[in-house]
């Protein structure tokens, strides 16, 4: 027996068009959207605070709307964690879009239990770094496992709506549910969570956050496919994408997409297994086809990891660019500027960068001036006022800083910090439900 | 001298306040180059802006390549940064502007 899971997404504002690909060609079971990143889910808890009936992935409905008639013809399962802080009303709302879509029947489950904000007592600090401040905590979420997603499977979910669990697991669910995997057979659990993990960004398996002109070239990359696995029941796996669609799967983009967010390479934490990939082995089928084998697995961990939202205060931001001969010299000059005129507000860590020439690595030495530069200014604020007297700098340098500054923009904004802890296994209970449409 | 890019690829990824930036040599015959060349030390010295202890490698035989950790500032968390690639996503390509 073989199993063909798909990734529909690998972040919140995902494409859509290749999760519709997959779900009409890929000839799948699985159809796994991951869409929930580490600060996704305490905006989240925001939203649902002023308004109960919201929290979820903001492009669920879309999505829904789009793949859901082709996975109920050919017989795909859909889980996601686009339930983020709401996966209820997430729920309500694919039975409501089911209904919509005439698809009665659609059995829907969501998972809660992942929101421990009432357990914070009981946190522990990861890897020593402190704890938050009690009064600045927004939201606290466990990262659960693939138990209770492959327990909602079992009881005959068509889609399953979690908010936060670890990324692989989303997938590894799949496999356990239809291979009956036993929960300590380890090394299995490592190889499914592998797979897992080769998939959960989606196109940057397939050539998405790759390719570099005359190094490492795409072919039609603005066709990216989705890819997919076809697991066999030993965990190994073929990694392949629909035919005809763009982009490829070859031996570098499985290389660093397994490395990808990893740490230690043979220490790969998840709240299922300590994965192991030092043994993993890649080898072409045939072209655009990669076998996936080898990654091994130690029995999982004592916690599960907490992401704590922190009210982090204010992030102001301002910009403004300057081209042509000078153009460099002017941008220094109006950084003068700037920084006499903001040493007189509260600006924690002001930070001004020189867009084309620094902002990202620093200053390269020997290196040409550019053509134009533009000149980005931002900083942490406690108050509004404060805050928006960095954007008024920014501006106010049209008329009182150097010649011919040209396109202002700014913006502030609330700031979230995520802080990691620990949590006691036992203390965390997911919670399954079940709706039909 | 050439740079690290005409023998290999790279990739960054973040964890709270740590990145990685995995290395993998085209043709494996070049491992070896990696393993010489691009050291901790080496690694440490051109990421000096952006981290708070030098680096720590893991070699990972299998896959020809190597895979470094970074630890960023503590201002410089991909939910705290105020820098403009808040993740350090763009930090690969300067891993493979190392001359070797």
């Amino acid at each position: 027996m073989k199993i063909r899971i798909g990734a529909g997404a690998g972040f919140s504002g995902d494409r859509i068009e290749p999760a519709v690909e997959l779900a009409e060609k890929g000839h799948l079971d699985f159809l796994v959207f991951e869409c929930l990143a580490e600060r996704t889910i305490a905006l989240s808890q925001l939203r649902k605070r002023e308004d109960p009936d919201a929290g979820f992935d903001p492009l669920l409905s879309e999505r829904m709307h789009a793949v859901l008639p082709a996975c109920r013809r050919n017989g795909v399962r859909v889980i996601s964690n686009m339930g983020a802080a709401n996966p209820r009303a997430a729920a309500r709302e694919t039975i409501k879009i089911a209904r919509s879509l005439g698809l009665h029947g659609l059995r829907v489950a969501c998972i809660e239990g992942d929101d421990v904000l009432h357990l914070k007592d009981a946190f522990m600090s990861f890897d020593d770094q402190p704890l938050p401040a009690d009064t600045t905590i927004i939201s606290a979420n466990s990262y659960l496992g693939a138990d209770a997603l492959a327990e909602a499977l079992a009881r005959g979910a068509d889609v399953v709506l979690i908010g936060r669990a670890a990324d692989p697991s989303l997938f590894l669910a799949a496999l356990i549910h239809a291979f009956g995997w036993e929960k300590e057979s380890w090394d299995l659990m490592g190889q499914g969570t592998a797979v897992g993990h080769l998939l959960e960004c989606a196109g940057q398996l397939t050539g998405g956050y790759f390719a570099d002109p005359g190094y490492k070239d795409v072919p039609d990359v603005d066709r990216l496919g989705f890819p997919l696995a076809e697991v066999s029941e030993d965990g190994s796996a073929l990694l392949t994408k629909v035919d005809g669609s763009g982009g490829l799967i070859t031996l570098q983009t499985c290389r660093e997409q397994i490395l990808y967010e990893v740490l230690n390479p043979s220490s790969y934490i998840t709240p299922d297994i300590i994965a192991d990939f030092t043994g993993i082995r890649f080898e072409q089928q045939r072209p655009g086809a990669m076998r996936v084998s080898g990654a091994k697995g130690r029995p999982r961990p004592q916690e599960y990891k907490v992401s704590i939202g922190v009210d982090d205060g204010l992030i102001a931001e301002g910009q403004i660019s300057y081209a042509g001969p000078g153009a460099l010299e002017r941008a220094e000059l109006a950084r003068q500027i700037l920084e006499k005129r903001l040493a007189r507000t509260g600006a924690e860590d002001l930070r001004i960068d020189l867009i084309g020439l620094s902002s990202m690595h620093g200053t390269p030495p020997d290196w040409p001036a550019p053509y134009e530069v533009r000149l980005r200014a931002a900083a942490r604020f406690t108050y509004e006022m404060d805050a928006k007297h960095l954007t008024r700098e920014v501006e106010s340098l049209y008329l009182n800083g150097p010649s011919a500054g040209a396109g202002v923009t700014f913006a502030v904004r609330e700031n979230i910090a995520i802080v990691p802890a620990l949590i006691a296994r036992e203390l965390v209970n997911p919670i399954i439900s079940m709706e039909v449409a | 001298m050439m740079k690290l890019r005409t023998i290999a690829h790279a990739r960054a990824g973040d964890k709270g306040n740590l990145v990685n930036i995995s290395v993998f040599a085209y043709r494996d015959e070049d491992y070896a180059t990696l393993i010489e060349r691009v050291t901790e030390e080496r690694v440490s010295e051109l990421f000096r802006e952006h981290i708070t202890r030098p680096v720590t490698r893991y070699c990972v035989p299998n896959l020809c390549g190597l895979n470094f950790v970074l630890q960023r500032r503590p201002t410089d968390s991909v939910t705290r940064s105020l820098r403009l690639d808040a993740h350090g996503k763009s930090l690969s390509s300067l891993m493979l502007s190392l001359e070797i």
